[in-house]
């Protein structure tokens, strides 16, 4: 039962986020280390739940290094969202071969 | 309700759609090894499409975290969308009813945000259904045969499969950091104050979801102060 009370609560703070300014509050923010604030979010929240957690994400560090690695890469390059996932999950099984 | 538009928005969503599947899958998987049942995870989904603030929320779910941690964890790491929310209000168009703004809102991601901002015209209600309802489609269906096919598979596929959703941060990331050094500078930060609350026994006390928030919260902040963001970004 409490999973489900997560689920609420994690649906509930999500969809008042979205539906808010769409709705009642239209006015654009105006503060501009608010503004720089929000813009940095995402890249830093991002990292911080990839480091160190991808890691141990797999079977053993090495083949996780190697995934990281392929993501870094690729991403470097500009490849999409799902070509840089699917060539992480790549480097990982294939080094795990070699293990 | 006009056909022509739904269809354009069909069409538009059908690459997130895919994407949102193969990535959501991953996020099944993660949520099964952590002990949600399969109708757990698709409702998790579901409900929530988005992909970094479901993660984090899985760590305190599997942590067992407290219920304001979770309301925390969920308002710092999506308060971007609200940011996202308010640029889209400003190019619905004008006949797109308070109801209708109570269904957009709901998937209102980031690929569904910058497709529908890349539109070339106002946006219309028809055109925003039909724009997110494969995605929502793909995103729960992909969580759902993950979370079931997670058990089931052998452990080296299981092991491949649990980066995907890693690498798609890497992949949001990255080309952002290498366009801004700001960027670069307060992603490294944050990194590096992950990696120090999770190596130093000191801080072994800080549950994920308290160190999320804290890294989160620093870096910006830092970023903000030392390189704020001119207007119209």
């Amino acid at each position: 039962m409490k999973v489900y009370m997560y689920i609420a609560v994690m649906a509930l703070v999500t969809y008042l986020i979205r539906v808010i300014p769409l709705t009642v509050f239209h006015e654009r923010i105006e503060n501009r280390y608010l503004r720089s604030f929000l813009y940095y979010v995402p890249y830093t929240c991002l990292t911080a739940m990839t480091f160190p957690a991808i890691l141990y994400a797999t079977g053993n560090l090495k083949s996780a290094l190697a995934g990281v690695a392929a993501a870094v890469v690729l991403a470097f390059y500009k490849k999409s969202l799902v070509t840089v996932a699917a060539a992480a999950c790549l480097a990982v099984f294939v080094t795990e071969l070699f293990l | 309700m006009k056909k022509k538009e739904i269809q354009q928005g069909l069409r538009d969503g059908i690459p997130i759609a895919l994407g949102y599947f193969s990535v959501s899958f991953s996020f099944g998987i993660m949520a099964a090894g952590g002990g949600l049942s399969v109708f757990q995870a698709a409702l998790t989904s579901l409900t929530n499409m988005t992909s970094a603030g479901q993660f984090a929320g899985l760590q305190i779910i599997i942590a067992g975290g407290a219920f304001l941690e979770m309301a925390l964890t969920q308002l710092i790491i999506n308060l971007r969308y609200a940011l996202m929310s308010l640029s889209l209000s400003q190019k619905l168009s004008r006949n797109v009813t308070m109801g209708q703004r109570l269904v957009i809102a709901f998937a209102n991601t980031d690929e569904i945000f910058a497709v529908a901002m890349s539109h070339g015209k106002e946006l219309s209600f028809s055109y925003m259904a039909g724009l997110q309802v494969l995605p929502v489609l793909g995103w729960t269906l992909g969580t759902a045969c993950g979370a079931a096919a997670g058990n089931l598979l052998p452990a080296s596929i299981n092991n491949a499969l649990s980066v995907a959703l890693y690498g798609m941060f890497i992949a949001v990331v990255v080309p952002a950091a290498r366009k801004a050094k700001p960027v670069l500078f307060a992603a490294v930060l944050s990194a590096l104050l992950s990696c120090l609350f999770y190596y130093v026994p000191a801080f072994s006390g800080l549950s994920a979801g308290v160190s999320i928030i804290i890294c989160t919260v620093a870096a910006s902040a830092a970023g903000a102060v030392l390189w704020p963001v001119e207007e119209d970004t």
